[in-house]
């Protein structure tokens, strides 16, 4: 099989050709790997689970955004495969790209459970009270892997680099649509601005290269909702309603284990 | 070289090294101002962690039957005797804790109606208290870890540095050494306090469902600053990899119901473990595989050459699989577009888990050779050896230990710094700069030798996978020891193509196999020594438990010619070691 890849060594950029074998059942990450190991080891790509949950091995393969671990040769349907960095960073060496601004963009939303009270978070005995379906409003949007491909997708990141993008807007939203978090008005500031969700126009391409299905596109749909309801209706709070603790049951006797054979000294 | 000073250097970012980085700012609160060092070869948030699946085991509602002793009960029974009691009874504690933090941090915990955590079956385990995620529980973990993480000030990310050696001095931890990948530039992290977190070593092997950067740096940073690795020959073998590449397909499967059947369609499981069935522990269901497809009732697969066994999930149900397994379907849509709810999964075991690890006691000091605590560092997680799992770790018990251990390490490490106040340290430089030599001069600027660093690891890989699997014997681990020593002696003799600084992932490559070499050679010397079949040691010509000779943990140090072996005893505090039968 004939792949194509798109290198960079720091001053000068070009494209090469490589000549490998290759099964049906290889990820492009094992044609990469066959490359580095038998034919070229100077070629630089990120990897590490290889089962598509670390989000490393983001890259361009012919021409869409996509996990090389989680692409199939056989699924291309192509004689052969171009590869190149993502799309909308500034490349290191090869297929490695700098994911700096990503992660100090998604920082920026404040992504962590915020609380009025801290010491709910830190101190408490027991678990918040979350129902199934209260889960469901949220867990979609924190499928994200962090790898990237979002961004390499979106038009808009491409002519405005201040842009939060669809990875750090999904993440927002994903802490606001929580019931256990109250941190919505710490970052409505940064969201609704010009570089925030109104520079998003819905191109949803972040949606169509997601490779765990987090949808950013609708997140974002669902912030602009809940900032305008803010700024014109006056709700001080998103519109999911807190979660409480659980308060901790009486304690009670429970089946034993064969006896202890020693004395013990009791534990934490 | 580039000096770079912290309070505390923490080297891996998985789940226990992100777990104790977050203790040290949290009990600080900025009082001393303490300043963190996050360390990773990968960057932060990529680490093993994420792919871990099925649960992590606590006891979260006492009210209904589950208790500690229980709990430790079944760690201790499945650990074949062989793990620490008293660590086991502290470790079981600490778990529900944990559980609940990481809950309030975040973690999307599947509930029951009623709001509260729902749990699940896993092998080995008298009552159902493995809490998860989907099957992704691992994942979620990281996720809450890290967006938590984000929320203090007082530490630097280090993504994409690889630690190289760790500085000690007269019993005292001085730091680490580190290549920043990016720029290829030498770096000295100088700490007060190290941490190593750095996770197990499954590509040792060639069919594992550990990741591609799993390859034990830290058992061979320790190693080589001529630490102790303790119990290193146990290697979990975890039951249902996917064919042919060995990805994991998680234990909640069995939890949720699925069968294990053979060529003949039957249910195997019942001439091995009548009672739990396809819920025995690890290293039970491993074996009873191999036997099957040893005793040809496996089935072939012609795209690999590999045989297996089939894992049937059809009786559950799109609806349980959707809303308990639904990775498990994307895993068998994507690599062999096998949908589960309709056709059942080829597998057949994949290495998995390091039980042994670095030599620290109950609060993750890590210990010297005489046993006592070189000052300054701890190790928590896979990297280390408590022991909690002895010879054969139950399933939901790996992602709480590193919970659980980053919480007694993160407490352990701010207590010393508060207590004792430590000056910064200040090694002589001629170690800093041999090893600034060793690396950038011995390796990368050898101009002579003509071995394949590819090629070594090839060979490798064959021969832990041919020689030193779930069952061994003594004439296959001699072979295995003699082919290391033979790779070994080539490794001296290996030429790097690639001379460039930025991302140079060939001279990473040929440190890692460096330290795989050293850690095959523990591994299967080890596994030579003891002659007898404990947990996931399973020896042919010694076929039962040798409580007698064996109730001992293994010891190795580094020697002139390979590693030097030495015994210590087991802490049994609750339950003497019976007859293991489920």
């Amino acid at each position: 099989m004939k792949v194509r890849i798109r290198r960079f060594d720091g001053q000068k950029a070009w494209w090469q050709d490589y000549e490998v074998d290759a099964k049906p059942s290889d990820t492009v990450l094992d044609i990469l790997n066959r490359i580095r190991e038998k034919h070229d080891h100077t070629l630089a790509f990120r990897q590490s689970c290889q089962m598509g949950s670390c989000g490393s091995c983001g890259m361009v393969i012919n021409g869409l955004p996509a996990l090389a671990c989680q692409t199939r040769i056989s699924e291309l349907k192509t004689e052969s495969i171009r590869l190149e960095p993502l799309y909308n960073y500034k490349v290191i060496k090869d297929l490695v790209v700098d994911l700096t601004d990503f992660v100090n963009k998604h920082r920026s939303v404040k992504p962590w459970m915020i609380r009025k009270n801290p010491q709910e978070l830190e101190e408490a005995p027991m678990e918040f009270k979350v129902t199934p379906d209260q889960n469901l409003t949220f867990v979609q949007f924190d499928y994200c892997i962090m790898c990237g491909l979002c961004l390499a997708a979106c038009p808009t990141v491409a002519i405005d680099p201040l842009f939060l993008g669809p990875q750090a807007l999904a993440q927002a939203y994903r802490y606001i649509a929580d019931p256990r978090d109250e941190g919505f008005e710490e970052r409505i500031e940064i969201l609704d601005d010009s570089h925030g969700v109104w520079r998003c126009h819905f191109a949803g391409a972040c949606s169509y290269v997601c490779p765990k299905g987090v949808d950013p596109a609708k997140a974002i749909q669902y912030l602009k909702k809940e900032v305008l309801k803010y700024r014109l209706l006056h709700k001080k709070k998103a519109s999911v309603k807190p979660a409480e603790l659980i308060q901790k049951p009486p304690p009670a006797n429970a089946p034993k284990p064969p006896p202890f054979d020693f004395k013990i000294e009791g534990g934490e | 070289m580039e000096t770079l000073d912290y309070d505390v250097a923490i080297v891996g970012t998985g789940l226990a090294g992100l777990r104790t980085a977050i203790e040290v700012l949290r009990r600080d609160k900025g009082r001393l101002g303490l300043r963190v060092a996050v360390i990773s070869k990968l960057y932060l948030m990529r680490s093993h962690s994420v792919s871990a699946e099925g649960g992590t085991s606590a006891v979260l509602y006492p009210e209904e039957g589950d208790s500690f002793e229980l709990m430790a009960w079944d760690t201790i029974k499945g650990s074949d005797f062989l793990a620490d009691q008293d660590a086991v009874w502290r470790f079981v504690h600490i778990a529900t804790q944990e559980i609940r933090l990481i809950e309030r941090w975040g973690v999307p915990w599947n509930r029951r109606a009623d709001g509260r955590i729902e749990q699940r079956w896993f092998g080995g385990l008298s009552f159902p208290r493995a809490t998860y995620a989907q099957d992704k529980t691992g994942f979620f973990e990281m996720r809450a870890l890290y967006d938590t993480l984000l929320k203090y000030e007082n530490w630097d990310r280090f993504d994409e540095n690889f630690v190289t050696s760790i500085v000690i001095e007269n019993n005292e931890f001085k730091g680490f050494t580190a290549i920043d990948l990016k720029t290829g530039n030498f770096r000295y992290f100088r700490a007060k306090a190290g941490v190593i977190a750095t996770g197990g070593a499954g590509q040792l092997y060639r069919i594992t469902s550990m990741a591609a950067s799993s390859t034990g740096d830290g058992y061979g940073l320790a190693y080589n600053a001529g630490l102790p690795l303790k119990d290193m020959e146990f290697v979990q073998f975890h039951p249902t990899g996917l064919v042919p590449r060995g990805i994991l397909i998680t234990e909640a499967a069995r939890g949720e119901g699925a069968y294990l059947i053979n060529k003949d369609g039957e249910r195997f499981m019942k001439k091995y473990a009548p009672s739990k069935m396809e819920l025995a522990p690890r290293d039970i269901v491993s074996r009873a595989i191999m036997k099957e497809i040893m005793e040809g009732r496996g089935i072939y697969d012609d795209n690999s050459g590999l045989y297996h066994v089939w894992l049937d999930m059809r009786h559950l149900g799109k609806e349980k699989i959707e809303e308990r397994l639904p990775f498990i379907r994307e895993i068998g849509l994507k690599y062999l577009g096998i949908d589960i709810v309709d056709q059942p999964l080829p597998i057949r075991p994949t290495v998995h888990y390091n039980m042994g690890g670095i030599h620290v006691d109950i609060d993750g000091k890590v210990l010297n050779a005489n046993g006592s605590p070189v000052k300054g560092l701890w190790a928590a997680g896979e990297a280390a050896c408590v022991s909690i799992h002895g010879s054969n770790r139950l399933g939901s018990n790996g992602t709480n230990e590193c919970l659980v251990y980053g919480y007694i390490v993160g407490n352990d490490v701010y207590n010393y710094i508060e207590k004792e106040r430590p000056a910064l340290p200040n090694p002589s430089q001629n170690i800093l700069l041999a090893e600034e030599d060793r690396i950038f001069g011995k390796i990368l600027g050898k101009e002579s030798g003509g071995e394949d660093v590819y090629q070594i690891k090839d060979e490798l890989k064959d021969t832990m996978e041919k020689y030193v699997h779930v069952y061994r014997t003594g004439s296959d681990l001699e072979k295995a020891v003699i082919k290391i020593k033979e790779l070994k002696e080539r490794y001296k003799y290996i030429k790097l193509s690639d001379k460039s600084r930025i991302f140079n992932y060939n001279l990473e490559h040929a440190l890692e196999l460096g330290f795989m070499l050293d850690i095959a050679e523990v591994i299967a010397r080890g596994a030579l020594l003891r002659t007898e079949s404990r947990g996931a040691h399973a020896r042919l010509d010694y076929p039962n438990r040798d409580d007698a000779n064996w109730l001992k943990h293994t010891i190795a140090l580094k020697g002139a010619e390979g590693p030097l072996f030495s015994y210590i005893p087991v802490k049994i505090t609750m339950w003497k070691p019976v007859a293991r039968v489920y």
